[in-house]
């Protein structure tokens, strides 16, 4: 029983596939090749062309009842044929067989391929030999021989790989402890170079990763030797670059064949939990700096008022000193006509009359207390 | 029959097949990146491009190797750095401060048969690493305080832990590289409290720098006046009478020329303004 599937599945899936090594008992198919296979296949007449379900043994068709291929049919159709079940390769017009030229094709294809590499102007190319380190190439069109043999691993020295650490993202913090144990949240970028190729691929396993664990050490051992207000400010370039040297020290020590190129810090912020009290810190700076502008503004008028005001006692204590008993009398006849040229006087002649001071005019303001201004005695 | 067995791809196919199946269990391509353990029976015969310190590539032995079917097998070992990292761990300092470390080392199989022979694969080896990497930081960290954890201090401790990893790791054929922090954070409960502190101290220093503001501010103001009392001191202490004279002239127009409200003036005939008057009547 299981031969019988064999065969007819054998059967269908020649019909399936027609490709030019196709066994040639394409009976399903009713698409005979004796013409071309010179083997002759016997036909199996009213069988439908097509790819058919093997596993259904009978189509009803016309109202008649068909059966697949009989056991009996196949049998006769791979044992009938001289050279056996696999023999009916289509053949040149010499009569020689195409597998030689399709293997031949194959083998060219794949030397080919393997052997000639393409290497882009920022890559090299490191050649094993059976496994074992032969050479290094530059870029350009490389020749190694074919694949089992050698293999070539391209690897991009010239450019510049870029690794990021931490986020500039609210959600997540890469929080980092300060020698005065304050905590920052830190984000860097970290810049390297394959140096040597041959160490980068031969001697660490998964050297991306370590360059990233190295510079995420690094930065957190430099940073633990500054302080908070140094970490997030003038500190910064520092740690960058003993971030660098650091890393650049480990990776050598691990021969990692990684340059380290730099360091850039791209944030290096309080958390955003203390934010505010750091903003409050900013702002009593510019407070301090607005108390003093105004002081300095004070400080100014006071002693440009003081300089003004000496300047013009100077200039009139030097026409007193000319002539001081006249400046004097002019000074003060001045200042009086000046000062009671505008109000009103009234002059009282002392010794046996009394007064009696009617005082009307006191009306354009409510003084606290009705007793009129008075300005008696000698002045002087 | 040569003929037909040469036309049937499906022979020449079972022949490339079972040569190649030969070839590939008597031939074994060892890359630069591995060492080749040939054991037969589970004893083991030879190495293939082992380790060597300080070997430069294409001088070491990776390549070819041929061994005998069926009799002898083969077991391929990293030749290259590898790493293990030890998933984050709390460690209790001297001065009872939690810190959440998080560390990695890297580590060299340098002797593959004994490596073999103990632990037999990489996995097992990391494993057995990353428990002692794990024991071995609690220790040491447990001695030190908080604070030493974060200085440069850290250089000694890791060395220590290093080499008793080490002493651990040569037992498998191994060689540790390195080992460090890569992360020391404070757990969430002591993670808040640094975070009240760091903002108290922020507020200090705001209410500092505010204070330092106002004083500042008060001394630009007093050493203003100090200098303009220094001007006028200058000016007026050549004549003290005439500028009680000069002022008080300055004074009256202030007064009551400037002054607010109406002014009413009495006046004596004895004032000496009016001396000219009297004199004259």
């Amino acid at each position: 029983m299981s031969k019988k599937i064999d065969e007819q599945s054998a059967s269908i899936s020649s019909a399936d596939a027609k490709g030019p090594w196709d066994t040639p008992s394409s009976g399903s198919s009713g698409k005979p090749k004796k013409d071309v296979g010179g083997e002759p296949v016997a036909d199996t007449p009213g069988e439908k062309p097509g790819p058919r379900n093997p596993w259904e043994p009978s189509v009803v068709e016309g109202g008649k009842r068909q059966r697949g291929p009989s056991l009996e049919d196949l049998l006769r159709r791979t044992g009938g044929g001289k050279g056996g079940g696999f023999g009916g390769m289509p053949k040149r017009a010499d009569g020689k067989s195409w597998w030689p030229i399709i293997v031949g094709a194959f083998v060219a294809l794949w030397l080919v391929w393997t052997s000639f590499h393409r290497l882009g102007p920022e890559q090299e190319g490191v050649i094993t030999f059976f496994g074992k380190y032969s050479r290094t190439v530059g870029p350009g069109i490389q020749f190694t021989l074919p694949a089992p043999i050698e293999n070539i691993q391209k690897v991009d020295t010239k450019q510049i790989q870029t690794t990021a650490v931490g986020s500039a993202k609210a959600s997540s913090e890469n929080l980092v402890l300060t020698k005065d144990q304050s905590i920052i949240d830190m984000a860097y970028d970290v810049r390297w170079s394959i140096k040597d190729p041959e160490l980068y691929l031969f001697q660490l396993d998964n050297a991306d990763g370590t360059v990233k664990e190295v510079a995420e050490s690094a930065m957190r051992a430099a940073v633990a030797n500054y302080d908070l207000t140094q970490a997030i400010g003038p500190g910064r370039g520092a740690i960058e670059l003993e971030v660098r040297r650091r890393m650049q020290q480990v990776l050598d020590e691990y021969r990692a064949g990684v340059l380290v190129q730099s360091i850039s810090i791209r944030q290096s912020d309080p958390p955003a939990e203390v934010n505010d009290a750091f903003r409050e810190v900013n702002a009593a700076q510019q407070r301090r700096e607005s108390y003093m502008n105004d002081a300095r503004a004070y400080a100014s008028r006071v002693t440009e008022l003081a300089i003004g005001e000496t300047a013009e006692f100077d200039k009139i204590y030097v026409q007193y000193k000319e002539a001081p008993e006249v400046t004097k009398r002019r000074l003060y006849y001045e200042t009086m006509e000046q000062v009671l040229g505008k109000v009103d006087k009234t002059v009282v002649e002392t010794g046996g009359v009394t007064p009696y001071l009617p005082i009307p005019e006191f009306k354009s303001r409510p003084a606290p207390k009705d007793e009129p201004v008075t300005v008696t005695g000698k002045r002087q | 029959m040569n003929q037909s067995l040469l036309r049937n791809p499906l022979y020449i196919g079972f022949a490339a097949v079972a040569a190649l199946i030969l070839l590939s269990m008597s031939v074994t391509i060892v890359p630069e990146t591995q060492q080749a353990i040939i054991s037969s029976y589970g004893k083991v015969d030879r190495v293939v491009n082992p380790y060597r310190k300080g070997e430069q590539f294409g001088e070491t032995r990776a390549g070819l190797t041929f061994r005998i079917p069926l009799v002898e097998q083969i077991q391929m070992i990293d030749k290259r750095v590898l790493s293990v990292e030890m998933e984050q761990q709390e460690v209790l300092s001297t001065d009872q401060l939690r810190l959440q470390v998080d560390a990695f080392a890297r580590f060299r199989v340098t002797k593959p048969d004994r490596m073999y022979r103990t632990i037999r694969t990489e996995d097992r080896l990391r494993d057995q690493l990353r428990t002692i990497l794990g024991s071995s930081l609690r220790n040491e960290l447990g001695k030190r305080t908080f604070s030493s954890l974060l200085s440069a201090e850290r250089g000694q401790v890791m060395d220590n832990i290093q080499t008793a990893l080490n002493r651990e790791a040569s037992k498998y054929g191994a060689e540790v590289i390195d080992v460090r922090i890569k992360r020391a954070d404070l757990p969430a409960a002591t993670l808040q409290s640094a975070y009240n502190r760091m903002r108290s101290a922020r507020n200090q220093e705001a209410i500092a720098i505010d204070a330092e503001g106002q004083k500042e501010a008060q001394i630009i103001r007093a050493d203003a006046e100090a200098e303009a009392a220094r001007i006028y001191a200058i000016s007026y202490g050549k004549d003290p009478d005439f500028y009680d004279f000069y002022r008080a002239m300055q004074s009256y127009r202030q007064t009551f020329q400037n002054g607010e409200g109406a002014t009413n003036i009495i006046l004596s005939p004895q004032n000496a303004y009016l001396e000219k008057f009297r004199n004259g009547r």
